[in-house]
C-alpha cells in the first residue's frame, strides 16, 4: 500500500509528468488516442447499431447525408450512411477497433521478435549475431510496407482460397509484425553488447546465473525505455501499414472492415457527391495516426534525446 | 579504391542471389504451377508430363540455376491470369512507373532541400515554424490518404486536374511517355505530389537537422570569424557538408518511391508495375509477384550500390579512411 | 606611447535565462596596443572566450552586449550589422580557435579555404589569391605543394598552422587566439606559439591570447589581464605581474603553476581552495571573497573596481 503510494507520488513529481504537462500538443494527442482506444474497446456499447448485422440494415437508408433525416425513412444519422444504409458512425467505431487491434498486436509481435533476436545477437555475438544482423540489414533496405505485402501475398498463396478471408486479419498482423522487428533488434543488440561487459553482469555470471536469466533479469530492464519509444513510433507505422494494405484491398476483408477498408469503399462515392463516406473515416485515421506519431516523437525527445 | 568497389559489388551480387532465391522459392512452392497451368481435372499422366517438362523433378539447385538463368534473360514465365508472358507485361508498364517515380523524386529533392535549408537558417521565423508543423502532418499521413484527399480537393471540388490514368501518351520506340502531352502532364501532377510528399518532408527534416548540426560546428564559427559572407557560410560550407547524409537518404528513398508507387498507382489507377503487383497479390498470381520481387530487388541493390559509391566519391575522409583500412 | 588598436570600455554581456539573466562578462575595460601580445588568463568560465566572441561580434544568441563599447582604431564595432561586421572579421580582426581538428571544413581543401578568404577581403583576382595563399602556407612552414590537400591529411599541429595562415591571410591588425595550443600535443605547443608570436611581430599584428596556462602567458605575452567570474581582477605588464602579483587570486594562480624550468618539481603546488562560482550563483561584493584567504568583512558586501594600479582588490584600496 505504502509502496504503491510512493510510486504514485514519485510519478507525480517526476520530470516525465512535468514535461508532459508543459507540452499541450502532447496532452491533446494523448487525450485523442485515449478517447479513440476507449471508443474501440467499448464499441458494442457506444455504437448505435451493429454495422455488420445484415438484418438490421435498411437499404432505404442508403446514402443518407450526415445530420439530415433520410427522405424515405426519416431516420437521422450523425455521420450519415453508406450505400447499403449502414450507419457510418458505427462503422467507423468498429473499423477503429480492427485498426487498433491489428496495429497493437502487430507491434507486440514485432517487439517480442525484435527484442528476443536483439538480446540473442548482442549476448551471444559470433555467427548468431552475424546471421541476425545481416538479415536485418538486408531487410531494412526494402520498405517495410513492401515486405508486408509480400508476406501477405505469399500467405494468401499458401492458404486454400476458402480460408483466405477468415484468417486475413491474422495474416495481416503477422505480415506487419514481421516487417517491423528490425529497429527493436538493433537497439536492444547495441545496449546488450554494452551491458554484458559491465561488472554486475559479469558478477551475475560468476555466481552461476544462466544466460536466459541474465538476459531477462539484468539486461532487459536497461532497454525498456528505448523499446517503449520504438514501440510507440512503430505503432503509428503499423496503423498506417494496416490502413494502406486494407485500402489496397490486400488487408482486412470486407466482412471485417478497418478504417482503411472504409476509405477504400468511400473513394468509390467521391465523384457522386457522397463525400462523407470517405472523409469521416479518413479524418479518424488521420487523427489516430497523427496523435500516435506526436506521442512517439515526444516520448523519444523526453526519454531518449539521442535516439533519432 | 578498386578493392572497395569490388568488395561492395560482391556484397551486392550476394544480396541479389538471395533475392532471387526468395523469388524462386515463391515461384516454385507457393501456389502450384501444375494446378495453375492444367486446372484440377487433368489426368495423372498429363501432370507427370508437365512436371517433367517444367523440370520440377530436377534437384533444387538445378531448378534454381535454371530460374536465375531464365530471369537474367528476362524470362519470368507466364502470368496465371491471361497467360501473357510476365516480361512483356512488365516492359509495357515499366515506363509509366519510372516516369512517375523520377518526377516525384525530383519534386521531393528540390522542394525538400529548399525547405530544409530555409527552416534551418530562419528557424525562428513564423513561416519556418508553419512549415515544420505541417511537415509533421505530412509524415503522419499515409500516402494513400494524401492521394485521396488531393483527388477530393483538386479533381472533385475544384475540377482542375484529372484523378486517374496517364492521359494521352506518346510512343517512342518501346517507351510510352506521358511527359510530352498536356493531358499527360496534367495527369502526372497529383500522383507525383502524392508519391513525393512523404519523401519531401523526410528530406526537408533531414536537411534541417543536419544543417542545424553543422551550423553549430567550429569550422562554421571559424568561417564566420574570417568574415565570409552569410551566403558563403550557408551554401559554400554548411550545405555541402549537409548533402552527404542527404544524398544517402534521398538515394535510398528512391527505392521507397518505387515501392510506394504501388499505393499511388492504385489510388490513381496509374497503369504501372505497382498496380500490376497489387492485382497479382490480390489474385495470387505468383509468377507476376515473383518477377516483381526480382525486379524491385535488383533496383534496390543497384540503388544501394550507387549511393555507396557516390558517398565514396564525395567525402575525402571516407575515401582515404577506407583505403587505409584496406591496406593494413 | 602608441594609440591602442582596440579599446573595450565597460563591456557587459548578458544571457537571458529562465530565472533572470546570467552575466558572463561584467564591466570589463581594457586596451590593446599596436603590435603587443596581451594574455587573458583565468579558469574556464571566467569569461575569457566570451570576451573574444564579443570583440569579433559572434556571441551566440540569446546572449548580447548589454552595455559598453568596443572601439577598433576609432571605429565603434559593437553595434555593426552583419555586412559591416564581415568587413572587419577576417580582414581586420581574426580569430584562431582551440581545436584545429574541427576548425577547418573537412570537405574542402585547405587551399580552397585560403583562397576563398583572401578573395572575400582583398581586391585581388583568383591567380593572385592563389599565390598569396601559397605564400601564406610557406610562412607557417607548410609545403605549398600541399595546397590541394584536405584537412584530415594533416596532423593537429600542422592544421593549427593552417588555421593561423587562414587567420593572417587578409593581413588583420588583431588576432584573437582562443586557447590555440590547448588541444595540441605538448611537444608541438611551443612550436605553434613561437610561430604565432614570430609572425605577429613581423606583421605588426596585435594578439589577444586567451589561455588558462600561466606558463604560456609567461613565455608569450607582453601584458596580461587576469579574469575571474566575468570581471577583471588584475591587469599589468607580464614581467611585473608575474614577479609581484597583487590580487590574491593572481597570487594563487601563479603559485599553483609548476615552475619546471627551475627543477623544483618536488615543491608541493599551491591550490586555491574551492571552485569558481557558477554564473547563476555569484557571491555578493568581490566575487572571489569566499575563496580568498585575506578577505575582509567589507569584501563580502562591496564590489572592488579596477584601480589605476591595475588591481581590483580592497586590500590595495586607499582610504
Amino acid at each position: 500500500m505504502s509502496a504503491e503510494k510512493t510510486l504514485i507520488r514519485r510519478f507525480r513529481e517526476s520530470d516525465f509528468l512535468y514535461d508532459f504537462k508543459r507540452s499541450p500538443v502532447t496532452v491533446v494527442s494523448f487525450v485523442i488516442v485515449m478517447f479513440l482506444i476507449l471508443l474501440a474497446v467499448f464499441a458494442d456499447l457506444v455504437a448505435p447499431t451493429n454495422p455488420f448485422d445484415a438484418g438490421s440494415l435498411n437499404l432505404m437508408n442508403g446514402f443518407t447525408p450526415p445530420m439530415e433525416p433520410n427522405a424515405f425513412t426519416g431516420e437521422t444519422f450523425v455521420l450519415g450512411t453508406d450505400d447499403q444504409g449502414r450507419d457510418l458512425f458505427s462503422a467507423i467505431i468498429f473499423g477503429l477497433r480492427v485498426s487498433l487491434f491489428v496495429g497493437l498486436t502487430a507491434v507486440i509481435l514485432a517487439m517480442v521478435l525484435g527484442v528476443s533476436l536483439g538480446l540473442l545477437a548482442g549476448y551471444r555475438g559470433g555467427w548468431v549475431d552475424a546471421v541476425i544482423m545481416r538479415t536485418a540489414d538486408i531487410q531494412v533496405t526494402f520498405p517495410s510496407i513492401l515486405i508486408a505485402m509480400l508476406i501477405f501475398g505469399i500467405a494468401r498463396g499458401l492458404l486454400p482460397p476458402h480460408l483466405r478471408d477468415e484468417v486475413a486479419i491474422t495474416v495481416l498482423i503477422i505480415a506487419i509484425g514481421l516487417s517491423e522487428w528490425v529497429p527493436f533488434a538493433r537497439t536492444v543488440r547495441g545496449t546488450t553488447m554494452v551491458e554484458k561487459e559491465k561488472e554486475y553482469v559479469q558478477a551475475a555470471r560468476l555466481i552461476g546465473l544462466g544466460s536466459g536469466q541474465i538476459m531477462v533479469r539484468h539486461i532487459l530492464p536497461n532497454v525498456l525505455s528505448p523499446v517503449l519509444v520504438i514501440a510507440t513510433i512503430t505503432l503509428a507505422l503499423a496503423i498506417i501499414a494496416e490502413a494502406t494494405l486494407s485500402f489496397l484491398g490486400v488487408g482486412a476483408p470486407p466482412t471485417e472492415p478497418s478504417l482503411g477498408t472504409l476509405i477504400r469503399i468511400g473513394q468509390d462515392f467521391l465523384f457522386s457527391g457522397e463525400w462523407w463516406i470517405l472523409l469521416f473515416p479518413a479524418f479518424t485515421l488521420l487523427a489516430l495516426a497523427l496523435s500516435v506519431n506526436l506521442l512517439g516523437d515526444w516520448l523519444r525527445d523526453t526519454l531518449n534525446p539521442r535516439l533519432k | 579504391m578498386l578493392l572497395i568497389i569490388l568488395r561492395r559489388l560482391g556484397q551486392s551480387v550476394f544480396v541479389l542471389f538471395l533475392v532471387a532465391f526468395v523469388s524462386f522459392m515463391m515461384f516454385r512452392y507457393v501456389g502450384n504451377p501444375v494446378d495453375n497451368l492444367l486446372g484440377q481435372e487433368a489426368t495423372v499422366e498429363q501432370r507427370e508430363a508437365l512436371i517433367e517438362a517444367l523440370g520440377l523433378n530436377d534437384p533444387l539447385h538445378v531448378q534454381y540455376l535454371d530460374f536465375v538463368t531464365r530471369a537474367v534473360q528476362f524470362d519470368f514465365g507466364n502470368s496465371y491470369r491471361g497467360a501473357l508472358p510476365v516480361a512483356d507485361m512488365i516492359l509495357e508498364r515499366l515506363p509509366a512507373t519510372l516516369e512517375l517515380a523520377m518526377v516525384s523524386a525530383l519534386f521531393a529533392m528540390f522542394f525538400g532541400v529548399i525547405a530544409g535549408v530555409y527552416t534551418a537558417i530562419f528557424r525562428n521565423r513564423f513561416l519556418a515554424n508553419v512549415i515544420m508543423s505541417s511537415s509533421l502532418i505530412g509524415v503522419s499521413l499515409p500516402t494513400f490518404l494524401i492521394g485521396v484527399l488531393l483527388i477530393w480537393l483538386f479533381a472533385v471540388e475544384l475540377g482542375w486536374l484529372p484523378s486517374f490514368g496517364r492521359g494521352e501518351t506518346v510512343q517512342i520506340g518501346f517507351w510510352t511517355t506521358s511527359l510530352l502531352t498536356v493531358s499527360g502532364l496534367k495527369s502526372l501532377v497529383l500522383p507525383a505530389i502524392t508519391l513525393g510528399l512523404y519523401q519531401m518532408t523526410l528530406i526537408m527534416r533531414l536537411v534541417r537537422a543536419e544543417m542545424l548540426e553543422i551550423l553549430r560546428q567550429d569550422f562554421i564559427r571559424f568561417a564566420r570569424a574570417r568574415g565570409l559572407p552569410e551566403h558563403v557560410v550557408y551554401f559554400g560550407h554548411a550545405l555541402k557538408n549537409t548533402l552527404i547524409p542527404v544524398i544517402t537518404v534521398a538515394g535510398l528513398q528512391l527505392g521507397s518511391i518505387v515501392a510506394f508507387a504501388i499505393i499511388t498507382e492504385t489510388v490513381f489507377q496509374w497503369p504501372g508495375v505497382g498496380l500490376m503487383f497489387i492485382n497479382a497479390v490480390f489474385f495470387v498470381d505468383i509468377p507476376v509477384m515473383s518477377a516483381y520481387l526480382l525486379l524491385v530487388g535488383t533496383l534496390f541493390v543497384a540503388i544501394n550500390l550507387i549511393v555507396d559509391l557516390l558517398y565514396l566519391a564525395i567525402d575525402p575522409r571516407i575515401r582515404d579512411g577506407q583505403l587505409k583500412r584496406q591496406n593494413t | 606611447m602608441t594609440d591602442p588598436i582596440l579599446s573595450v570600455r565597460n563591456l557587459r554581456v548578458v544571457f537571458p535565462h529562465r530565472h533572470g539573466e546570467l552575466v558572463p562578462i561584467d564591466d570589463i575595460s581594457f586596451d590593446v596596443k599596436k603590435g603587443e601580445i596581451i594574455g587573458f588568463v583565468g579558469e574556464s568560465g571566467a569569461g575569457k572566450s566570451m570576451t573574444g566572441a564579443a570583440i569579433i561580434g559572434l556571441i551566440d544568441p540569446p546572449g548580447y552586449i548589454e552595455r559598453g563599447e568596443i572601439w577598433l582604431d576609432n571605429e565603434r564595432i559593437d553595434q555593426l550589422d552583419v555586412r559591416a561586421a564581415n568587413r572587419i572579421r577576417g580582414r581586420r580582426i581574426s580569430m584562431v580557435f582551440q581545436d584545429p581538428l574541427t576548425s577547418l571544413n573537412p570537405l574542402r581543401t585547405i587551399g580552397d579555404q585560403l583562397v576563398e578568404t583572401i578573395l572575400t577581403h582583398l581586391p585581388v583576382n583568383a591567380n593572385e589569391a592563389k599565390r598569396k595563399a601559397m605564400a601564406g602556407l610557406e610562412e607557417v612552414d607548410i609545403d605549398p605543394g600541399r595546397f590541394n590537400a584536405y584537412p584530415h591529411e594533416f596532423s593537429g599541429g600542422m592544421r593549427q598552422r593552417v588555421v593561423i595562415a587562414l587567420a593572417l591571410s587578409a593581413g588583420p591588425e588583431l588576432i584573437i587566439a582562443d586557447e590555440p595550443t590547448t588541444a595540441l600535443d605538448v611537444s608541438v605547443q611551443a612550436q605553434v606559439l613561437d610561430l604565432l608570436k614570430k609572425l605577429c611581430r613581423e606583421h605588426g599584428t596585435s594578439v589577444i591570447l586567451i589561455t588558462h596556462d600561466m606558463g604560456v602567458i609567461a613565455e608569450t605575452t607582453d601584458r596580461v589581464a587576469v579574469l575571474y567570474a566575468g570581471r577583471l581582477a588584475e591587469v599589468g605588464n607580464t614581467h611585473e605581474l608575474l614577479r609581484r602579483p597583487q590580487h590574491p587570486y593572481t597570487r594563487g594562480l601563479i603559485a599553483s603553476t609548476p615552475a619546471v624550468e627551475y627543477g623544483d618539481i618536488s615543491t608541493e603546488l599551491f591550490q586555491i581552495s574551492g571552485t569558481m562560482p557558477r554564473l547563476d550563483a555569484l557571491p555578493s561584493g568581490c566575487a572571489f571573497h569566499p575563496r580568498c584567504e585575506q578577505a575582509l568583512d567589507y569584501c563580502a558586501s562591496h564590489r572592488p573596481e579596477l584601480q589605476q594600479d591595475g588591481v581590483a582588490c580592497w586590500l590595495y584600496a586607499d582610504g
